[in-house]
Protein backbone atom coordinates (compact mmCIF):
# COMPACT_ATOMS: atom_id res chain seq x y z
CA UNK A 1 0.00 0.00 0.00
CA UNK A 2 1.16 3.51 -0.63
CA UNK A 3 0.46 6.86 0.89
CA UNK A 4 0.44 9.64 -1.65
CA UNK A 5 1.65 13.11 -0.82
CA UNK A 6 0.35 15.70 -3.21
CA UNK A 7 3.68 17.35 -3.87
CA UNK A 8 6.80 16.67 -5.88
CA UNK A 9 9.87 15.04 -4.38
CA UNK A 10 11.91 18.03 -5.54
CA UNK A 11 10.66 21.25 -7.14
CA UNK A 12 10.38 21.40 -10.91
CA UNK A 13 10.80 24.83 -12.40
CA UNK A 14 10.59 25.44 -16.11
CA UNK A 15 11.92 28.78 -17.28
CA UNK A 16 11.62 28.59 -21.07
CA UNK A 17 9.13 27.21 -23.58
CA UNK A 18 11.11 24.37 -25.10
CA UNK A 19 9.17 21.36 -26.49
CA UNK A 20 12.38 19.95 -27.95
CA UNK A 21 13.74 19.54 -24.42
CA UNK A 22 10.53 17.73 -23.46
CA UNK A 23 11.22 15.23 -26.20
CA UNK A 24 14.74 14.61 -24.89
CA UNK A 25 13.53 14.22 -21.30
CA UNK A 26 11.16 11.49 -22.53
CA UNK A 27 14.25 9.28 -22.75
CA UNK A 28 14.22 9.18 -18.94
CA UNK A 29 10.43 8.92 -18.83
CA UNK A 30 9.73 5.92 -21.05
CA UNK A 31 13.19 4.88 -22.24
CA UNK A 32 15.15 1.70 -21.56
CA UNK A 33 17.16 3.23 -18.73
CA UNK A 34 14.40 5.53 -17.55
CA UNK A 35 12.52 5.88 -14.30
CA UNK A 36 9.54 3.78 -15.37
CA UNK A 37 11.80 0.87 -16.26
CA UNK A 38 13.63 1.28 -12.96
CA UNK A 39 10.48 1.48 -10.82
CA UNK A 40 8.86 -1.53 -12.48
CA UNK A 41 12.08 -3.54 -12.40
CA UNK A 42 12.67 -3.14 -8.67
CA UNK A 43 9.02 -3.47 -7.67
CA UNK A 44 8.90 -6.82 -9.44
CA UNK A 45 12.30 -8.21 -8.43
CA UNK A 46 11.57 -7.45 -4.78
CA UNK A 47 9.45 -10.56 -4.33
CA UNK A 48 12.23 -13.05 -5.00
CA UNK A 49 15.29 -11.45 -3.43
CA UNK A 50 16.53 -12.44 0.05
CA UNK A 51 14.45 -10.94 2.86
CA UNK A 52 17.26 -8.59 3.90
CA UNK A 53 17.05 -6.57 0.68
CA UNK A 54 13.32 -6.66 -0.09
CA UNK A 55 12.78 -3.36 1.71
CA UNK A 56 15.58 -1.68 -0.21
CA UNK A 57 14.09 -2.60 -3.58
CA UNK A 58 10.61 -1.53 -2.49
CA UNK A 59 11.90 1.80 -1.18
CA UNK A 60 13.98 2.61 -4.25
CA UNK A 61 11.17 1.56 -6.57
CA UNK A 62 8.83 3.90 -4.72
CA UNK A 63 11.33 6.73 -5.05
CA UNK A 64 11.67 6.03 -8.78
CA UNK A 65 7.94 6.56 -9.13
CA UNK A 66 8.35 9.96 -7.49
CA UNK A 67 11.11 10.71 -10.02
CA UNK A 68 8.75 9.67 -12.80
CA UNK A 69 6.28 12.18 -11.45
CA UNK A 70 8.90 14.94 -11.63
CA UNK A 71 9.76 14.05 -15.22
CA UNK A 72 6.08 13.97 -16.15
CA UNK A 73 5.75 17.46 -14.68
CA UNK A 74 8.70 18.70 -16.74
CA UNK A 75 7.39 17.19 -19.97
CA UNK A 76 3.90 18.47 -19.32
CA UNK A 77 5.05 22.00 -18.56
CA UNK A 78 7.34 22.10 -21.57
CA UNK A 79 4.63 21.01 -24.02
CA UNK A 80 1.22 21.98 -22.64
CA UNK A 81 0.94 25.30 -24.47
CA UNK A 82 2.86 24.39 -27.60
CA UNK A 83 1.03 24.62 -30.92
CA UNK A 84 1.00 21.61 -33.25
CA UNK A 85 3.49 23.51 -35.42
CA UNK A 86 5.84 24.02 -32.48
CA UNK A 87 5.56 20.38 -31.53
CA UNK A 88 6.28 19.35 -35.10
CA UNK A 89 9.35 21.58 -35.18
CA UNK A 90 10.50 19.94 -31.94
CA UNK A 91 10.24 16.52 -33.53
CA UNK A 92 7.03 15.71 -31.68
CA UNK A 93 4.74 15.77 -34.73
CA UNK A 94 4.25 12.01 -34.69
CA UNK A 95 3.71 12.13 -30.94
CA UNK A 96 1.03 14.82 -31.35
CA UNK A 97 -0.78 12.86 -34.05
CA UNK A 98 -0.91 9.77 -31.82
CA UNK A 99 -1.26 11.28 -28.36
CA UNK A 100 -2.25 14.93 -28.70
CA UNK A 101 -0.92 16.96 -25.80
CA UNK A 102 -0.94 13.95 -23.50
CA UNK A 103 2.18 12.27 -22.21
CA UNK A 104 3.13 8.78 -23.21
CA UNK A 105 5.75 6.25 -22.14
CA UNK A 106 8.16 6.41 -25.02
CA UNK A 107 11.79 7.32 -25.44
CA UNK A 108 13.30 10.38 -27.11
CA UNK A 109 13.10 8.60 -30.45
CA UNK A 110 9.39 7.85 -30.04
CA UNK A 111 9.81 4.14 -29.37
CA UNK A 112 7.09 3.04 -26.93
CA UNK A 113 8.02 1.49 -23.60
CA UNK A 114 8.33 -2.27 -23.52
CA UNK A 115 8.78 -4.77 -20.69
CA UNK A 116 11.74 -6.17 -22.63
CA UNK A 117 13.72 -3.24 -21.20
CA UNK A 118 13.70 -4.94 -17.82
CA UNK A 119 14.49 -8.34 -16.43
CA UNK A 120 13.89 -10.41 -13.35
CA UNK A 121 16.19 -13.38 -13.21
CA UNK A 122 15.32 -14.86 -9.85
CA UNK A 123 19.02 -14.92 -8.96
CA UNK A 124 19.81 -12.24 -6.37
CA UNK A 125 23.28 -11.42 -7.70
CA UNK A 126 22.14 -11.27 -11.33
CA UNK A 127 19.21 -9.02 -10.39
CA UNK A 128 21.21 -6.66 -8.17
CA UNK A 129 23.98 -6.29 -10.75
CA UNK A 130 21.34 -5.40 -13.34
CA UNK A 131 20.01 -2.81 -10.91
CA UNK A 132 23.47 -1.31 -10.37
CA UNK A 133 24.01 -1.12 -14.15
CA UNK A 134 20.58 0.48 -14.57
CA UNK A 135 21.43 3.21 -12.07
CA UNK A 136 24.72 4.01 -13.79
CA UNK A 137 23.02 4.15 -17.18
CA UNK A 138 20.36 6.46 -15.79
CA UNK A 139 23.09 8.64 -14.29
CA UNK A 140 24.79 8.88 -17.68
CA UNK A 141 21.49 9.73 -19.37
CA UNK A 142 20.94 12.57 -16.90
CA UNK A 143 24.44 13.83 -17.67
CA UNK A 144 23.70 14.03 -21.40
CA UNK A 145 20.34 15.65 -20.68
CA UNK A 146 22.04 18.31 -18.55
CA UNK A 147 24.61 18.79 -21.32
CA UNK A 148 21.94 19.34 -23.96
CA UNK A 149 19.61 21.50 -21.84
CA UNK A 150 20.13 25.24 -21.32
CA UNK A 151 17.17 25.63 -18.95
CA UNK A 152 18.59 26.40 -15.48
CA UNK A 153 15.37 25.35 -13.73
CA UNK A 154 15.21 21.99 -15.48
CA UNK A 155 18.92 21.44 -15.00
CA UNK A 156 18.59 21.95 -11.26
CA UNK A 157 15.97 19.20 -11.07
CA UNK A 158 18.00 16.94 -13.39
CA UNK A 159 21.07 17.45 -11.22
CA UNK A 160 19.05 16.34 -8.19
CA UNK A 161 17.78 13.26 -10.04
CA UNK A 162 21.28 12.38 -11.23
CA UNK A 163 22.61 12.47 -7.69
CA UNK A 164 19.83 10.13 -6.55
CA UNK A 165 21.01 7.57 -9.13
CA UNK A 166 24.46 7.65 -7.52
CA UNK A 167 23.01 6.94 -4.11
CA UNK A 168 20.80 4.14 -5.41
CA UNK A 169 23.79 2.53 -7.10
CA UNK A 170 25.66 2.64 -3.80
CA UNK A 171 22.72 1.11 -1.91
CA UNK A 172 22.45 -1.73 -4.41
CA UNK A 173 26.18 -2.37 -4.14
CA UNK A 174 25.81 -2.43 -0.35
CA UNK A 175 23.01 -4.97 -0.83
CA UNK A 176 25.42 -7.18 -2.78
CA UNK A 177 27.93 -6.88 0.06
CA UNK A 178 25.24 -7.85 2.58
CA UNK A 179 24.47 -10.97 0.55
CA UNK A 180 28.18 -11.78 0.22
CA UNK A 181 28.33 -11.74 4.02
CA UNK A 182 25.81 -14.58 3.99
CA UNK A 183 28.40 -16.82 2.38
CA UNK A 184 28.80 -20.04 4.33
CA UNK A 185 27.45 -18.41 7.43
CA UNK A 186 26.72 -21.05 10.00
CA UNK A 187 23.08 -20.68 10.81
CA UNK A 188 20.71 -22.65 12.96
CA UNK A 189 17.47 -23.21 11.12
CA UNK B 1 33.71 -29.14 -5.29
CA UNK B 2 33.24 -27.99 -1.70
CA UNK B 3 29.48 -27.63 -1.70
CA UNK B 4 28.24 -24.63 0.24
CA UNK B 5 31.36 -22.56 -0.37
CA UNK B 6 29.77 -20.16 -2.85
CA UNK B 7 26.22 -20.21 -1.58
CA UNK B 8 24.15 -18.00 0.65
CA UNK B 9 20.90 -18.73 2.38
CA UNK B 10 18.02 -16.97 4.04
CA UNK B 11 14.77 -17.78 5.76
CA UNK B 12 11.91 -16.30 3.80
CA UNK B 13 8.81 -15.12 5.57
CA UNK B 14 6.41 -17.99 6.06
CA UNK B 15 2.74 -17.30 6.59
CA UNK B 16 0.44 -19.74 8.36
CA UNK B 17 -1.87 -19.11 5.40
CA UNK B 18 0.63 -20.12 2.70
CA UNK B 19 -1.28 -22.28 0.22
CA UNK B 20 1.65 -24.59 -0.57
CA UNK B 21 3.94 -26.35 1.91
CA UNK B 22 6.47 -23.58 2.64
CA UNK B 23 10.16 -23.78 1.83
CA UNK B 24 11.70 -22.55 5.05
CA UNK B 25 15.25 -21.99 3.82
CA UNK B 26 16.11 -20.60 0.41
CA UNK B 27 19.57 -20.94 -1.07
CA UNK B 28 21.14 -18.68 -3.66
CA UNK B 29 24.40 -18.59 -5.58
CA UNK B 30 27.20 -16.20 -4.68
CA UNK B 31 29.41 -16.81 -7.70
CA UNK B 32 33.15 -16.84 -6.93
CA UNK B 33 34.08 -13.93 -9.20
CA UNK B 34 32.16 -11.40 -7.09
CA UNK B 35 34.67 -11.94 -4.27
CA UNK B 36 37.58 -10.87 -6.47
CA UNK B 37 37.91 -7.28 -7.59
CA UNK B 38 41.11 -7.76 -9.53
CA UNK B 39 42.67 -11.14 -10.10
CA UNK B 40 46.02 -11.65 -8.40
CA UNK B 41 48.86 -13.17 -10.42
CA UNK B 42 50.15 -16.60 -9.55
CA UNK B 43 46.89 -18.24 -8.45
CA UNK B 44 46.86 -22.04 -8.25
CA UNK B 45 45.96 -23.58 -11.58
CA UNK B 46 44.20 -26.67 -12.85
CA UNK B 47 45.99 -28.97 -15.22
CA UNK B 48 45.09 -28.12 -18.84
CA UNK B 49 42.80 -31.16 -18.99
CA UNK B 50 40.94 -30.19 -15.81
CA UNK B 51 40.73 -26.58 -16.95
CA UNK B 52 38.97 -27.69 -20.12
CA UNK B 53 36.42 -29.58 -18.08
CA UNK B 54 35.80 -26.81 -15.55
CA UNK B 55 35.86 -23.86 -17.96
CA UNK B 56 38.45 -21.99 -15.91
CA UNK B 57 42.18 -22.32 -15.45
CA UNK B 58 41.85 -21.31 -11.81
CA UNK B 59 40.00 -23.39 -9.21
CA UNK B 60 39.25 -20.16 -7.32
CA UNK B 61 36.66 -19.23 -9.93
CA UNK B 62 34.89 -22.58 -10.13
CA UNK B 63 31.94 -23.19 -7.85
CA UNK B 64 30.62 -26.39 -9.35
CA UNK B 65 26.90 -25.71 -9.61
CA UNK B 66 24.86 -28.89 -9.87
CA UNK B 67 21.15 -29.42 -10.03
CA UNK B 68 20.92 -31.57 -6.91
CA UNK B 69 21.66 -28.50 -4.83
CA UNK B 70 18.06 -27.50 -5.35
CA UNK B 71 18.65 -23.81 -6.01
CA UNK B 72 15.71 -22.44 -7.94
Amino acid sequence: MWVYEKKLLYPVEVTTCNPMLARYIMEQYGGADGELAAALRYMNQRYTVPDKVIGLLTDISTEEFSHLEMLATMIYKLTKDASPEQLEKAGLGAHFVNHGHSLFYENAGGVPFTATYIQSKGDPIADLYEDIAAEEKARATYQWLIDISDDPGINDSLRFLRERENIHSLRFREAVEMLKDERDRKKVF
Amino acid sequence: MQHPSYRGSYKPFVSPRDPCPPITVKYFVLPPQIFTNFQQPGLPQFSPEEALIHGSLWPQFVDGFFREEGIS
